[in-house]
């Protein structure tokens, strides 16, 4: 066996530039590490997370959990981070509805609402999202008239410059008796396709497809029966109405949130739009041409045949764009949002703990997006091609 | 034994790498500011930090002072469209470049938000911050920075709309659910929760990071009042609200807020000679110096006035200034007073408390001997 100068082997070129890669990047993480340090001792400044347990002493103006200005440093955080959560989940639900709306408008044959939908994503995927958050927020919802003189649309829904009010429900007494009711309809309907699932594996000859009728029917039954013991309804309309100086019930908007959901919604929106448009037309026209010969319908085409297709191609591109709407609300700040990045930069403030908490800050967004990523990976590799 | 081989091998080139890379010299500093306005022309380099006695040697090297202020303050801080800056901070800051370089304009201005103002400091960013900024304990201790004599007493004071409350003695039990407009990263949206908290009024804070776009969502209705500096109430109030006369700023007293210019702990030099220009300043308005007349008190045969000139001893050289350091201050930006007038004296600012301490105010300089 001939053995060659190792300098000339291709395998261990490949080790080598491995290795000097891993070797500088140590090298550049502890250059800052010890930049850090020294800085942080001529300052006589000193890194930890004691200070976390120390009260706030500020207040925040929206919290979904209970928060009041003598809670620790560490609760206005997680506060943030659910105000981050909740901004980001609603806009996730709206901006994919609105994206898939407008990206197949985007192709429809009607040339008003072609022409529309090209010309909202030409513009909002054109401007940056921070003037369009100042539009929304100082152009449209702080121009709306005063609580006396509010907007009011059917519902009642009223839009204020002090917030939007929407209708919205309340829960009664009865809410966890039925609350119990509707858990014991679900789980009846996969006992029921647990046991139909057996019966048919056992049954000589095929089952009438009549037994079906049975997710209907006991789901119905036991909420029937739920009825006749709890006649009360389980939730009542809230409805916003004017109370002194501010309206008090319903669900409401507050012109921060509101400002920056739609801001968030519509600018993502017109990407995603533009990725539906290129999933469908990635799905090869001879798909469409078969499933007409085939006689389906134009919606069956588009159900059955095109958009399980274009999935595909959706998925991935998709899982950035939520991803960039998570992080994207850091800009809450400008409009007066506390969100996480609101928070933290007060945090910050007040304590002069910057690497601290730009350190939890990180972890927080980081965390958010590998679970997004996570969610949507899973749902990737479930409407993958499963090629043999 | 080919892999001993490519072992050794990696071996041989890791320990030349780490040879060649041994720990280099100075450490630069990692540069967390975000300057948010910048004058015209390009900021100088990041200066490398200096351990304690330094820093006026490399400002006296660098033939000017970096400032850090802020930048959309009419009154304090602010830059126009021109780029010119003006402003009470902004002229200490040319009182500094006077006393060290004999030259008002040699300055480098930074503005600076409210969030990175601290870290600039502490980096090393800026030599100085001149950007009302408020004395506190925390900042002394745990923020790493020595601040100045103060140059304004102001204290935190609210400012509501005449329609809600009209009259200025009011408590803040008048406000009893109202929206507040704060800007963050200020003690102020401590102060304010403070306050709140012992009237027991509940109350929503609306937290801006833009002083300015506090002001503005505070303009269109989106709070009932807004707090702040009562300074700033005063001077922004007139410089953006539609119209100032619709409101009110109450006479209620929520805070003290000493603002004061600030530099890195543990460079006493520094320090000192950023703390007696100020003091040169106030003494010159005591004894009635002022820019238009200081060439007149050159020849006066008061020791006081003559050593405050540098016309006789040397106490400019004790602080590693020119002896007559406070001479070109006074001839090139003018003395305190001077000063108060022309930046905030367009605005009605009644000296108050920042009179001099023999007119009944708290302004008082240590003695020049």
């Amino acid at each position: 066996m001939i053995y060659k100068a190792f300098w000339r082997d291709i395998r261990f070129l490949q080790m080598l530039a491995q290795g000097i890669f891993v070797i500088l990047l140590a090298l550049a993480a502890g250059y800052l590490y010890v930049n850090v340090t020294a800085n942080l001792q001529r300052q006589g400044l000193t890194v930890g997370y004691g200070f976390m347990k120390n009260p706030a002493s500020f207040d925040i103006g929206e919290s979904y959990i209970p928060y009041q200005a003598s809670d620790p440093y560490q609760r206005a955080l997680i506060v943030g981070v659910v105000n981050t959560l909740v901004v980001s989940l609603v806009g996730i639900l709206l901006t994919t509805i609105v994206g898939v709306l407008v990206g197949i408008a985007r192709l429809s044959t009607n040339w008003l609402v072609n022409k529309l939908a090209a010309a909202y994503v030409g513009v909002l995927r054109n401007t940056p999202l921070i003037i369009q958050l100042m539009f929304w927020y100082f152009g449209v919802i702080l121009q709306l008239p005063s609580v006396k003189q509010a907007i009011e649309l059917p519902g009642p829904a009223f839009l204020t410059n002090r917030g939007i009010y929407l209708p919205w429900t309340e829960t009664t007494a009865t809410f966890p008796a039925w609350r119990m009711y509707l858990i014991l309809a679900i789980i009846s309907v996969f006992v029921i396709w647990f046991v139909l699932q057996i019966a048919r594996s056992r049954a000589s000859i095929p089952l009438s497809p009549s037994w079906n009728l049975s997710y209907l029917v006991i789901p119905v039954l036991i909420l029937w029966l739920g009825a006749e013991i709890q006649p009360a309804p389980p939730i009542t309309p809230y409805l916003p109405e004017l109370a002194g100086l501010n309206f008090k019930g319903g669900l409401r908007l507050t012109p921060e949130f509101a400002a920056l959901l739609f801001g968030l919604v519509l600018y993502t929106g017109a990407f995603i739009a533009e990725i539906v448009r290129a999933g469908i037309l990635a799905v090869s026209r001879g798909q469409v041409e078969a499933a007409r010969s085939l006689g389906l319908t134009n919606g069956q085409t588009l159900r059955l045949i095109v958009f399980p297709q274009a999935l595909r191609v959706i998925i991935p591109p998709l899982t950035s764009q939520y991803l960039n709407l998570a992080k994207n609300s850091s800009l809450a700040i400008a409009i007066g949002y506390p969100d996480l990045f609101s928070i933290a930069g007060t945090v910050f403030n007040q304590t002069g703990a910057a690497i601290e908490i730009i350190v939890v800050m990180m972890l927080s967004y980081l965390s958010l997006s590998l679970f997004t990523s996570l969610i949507m990976n899973i749902y990737n590799s479930r409407t993958r091609l499963v090629e043999r | 034994m080919p892999k001993f081989s490519y072992v050794f091998g990696l071996l041989v080139v890791i320990s030349v790498l780490l040879a060649a890379c041994a720990p280099s010299g100075a450490p630069i500093t990692v540069e967390v500011t975000r300057i948010v306005e910048v004058a015209g022309e390009a900021p100088t380099p990041v200066p490398p930090p200096v351990a304690g006695g330094e820093r006026l040697q490399t400002v006296l090297d660098r033939g000017k002072v970096i400032c850090g202020v802020h930048g959309s303050f009419q009154g304090f801080g602010f830059v126009d469209s021109a780029g010119a800056w003006s402003g009470f901070d902004v002229d200490f800051c040319r009182a500094w470049a006077a006393a060290l370089f004999n030259d008002a304009e040699a300055v480098e201005f930074r503005g600076l938000s409210a969030q990175a103002r601290f870290t600039a400091v502490q980096s090393g960013e800026v030599d100085v911050l001149s950007r009302n900024s408020t004395w506190t304990w925390t900042r002394d201790t745990e923020l790493g920075l020595t601040f100045g004599p103060v140059t304004f007493y102001d204290g935190q004071a609210i400012m509501v709309k005449k329609e809600i409350v009209s009259d200025p003695t009011a408590g803040l039990d008048a406000l009893e659910g109202a929206n507040v407009c704060v800007q963050s990263g200020t003690t102020t949206e401590l102060n304010l929760a403070d306050q709140f908290r012992a009237a027991n009024v509940g109350y929503t804070p609306v937290v801006f990071e833009d002083q300015t776009a506090a002001f503005q969502a505070y303009d269109e209705g989106r709070c009932d009042a807004i707090t702040s500096d009562r300074s700033q109430l005063a001077t922004q109030g007139q410089a953006v609200l539609a119209n100032f006369a619709d409101h009110v700023i109450l006479d209620l007293v929520m805070s003290k807020e000493p603002l004061a210019p600030a530099v890195a702990q543990g460079d006493d030099k520094w320090a000192d000679a950023v703390h007696w220009v100020v003091y040169g300043m106030i003494q010159a308005e005591e004894l009635g110096i002022t820019s238009a007349n200081v060439d007149s008190f050159l020849s006066s045969q008061d020791p006081v006035v003559r050593r405050l000139l540098g016309v006789e001893g040397e106490l400019g050289s004790k602080l590693g200034l020119s002896n007559d350091f406070v001479y070109r201050v006074i001839k090139l930006v003018g003395n305190y007073g001077e000063v108060y007038e022309k930046n905030l004296g367009p605005f009605n600012l009644a000296r108050g408390q920042n009179a001099l301490w023999t007119d009944g105010g708290l302004m008082y300089a240590p003695p020049f001997r």
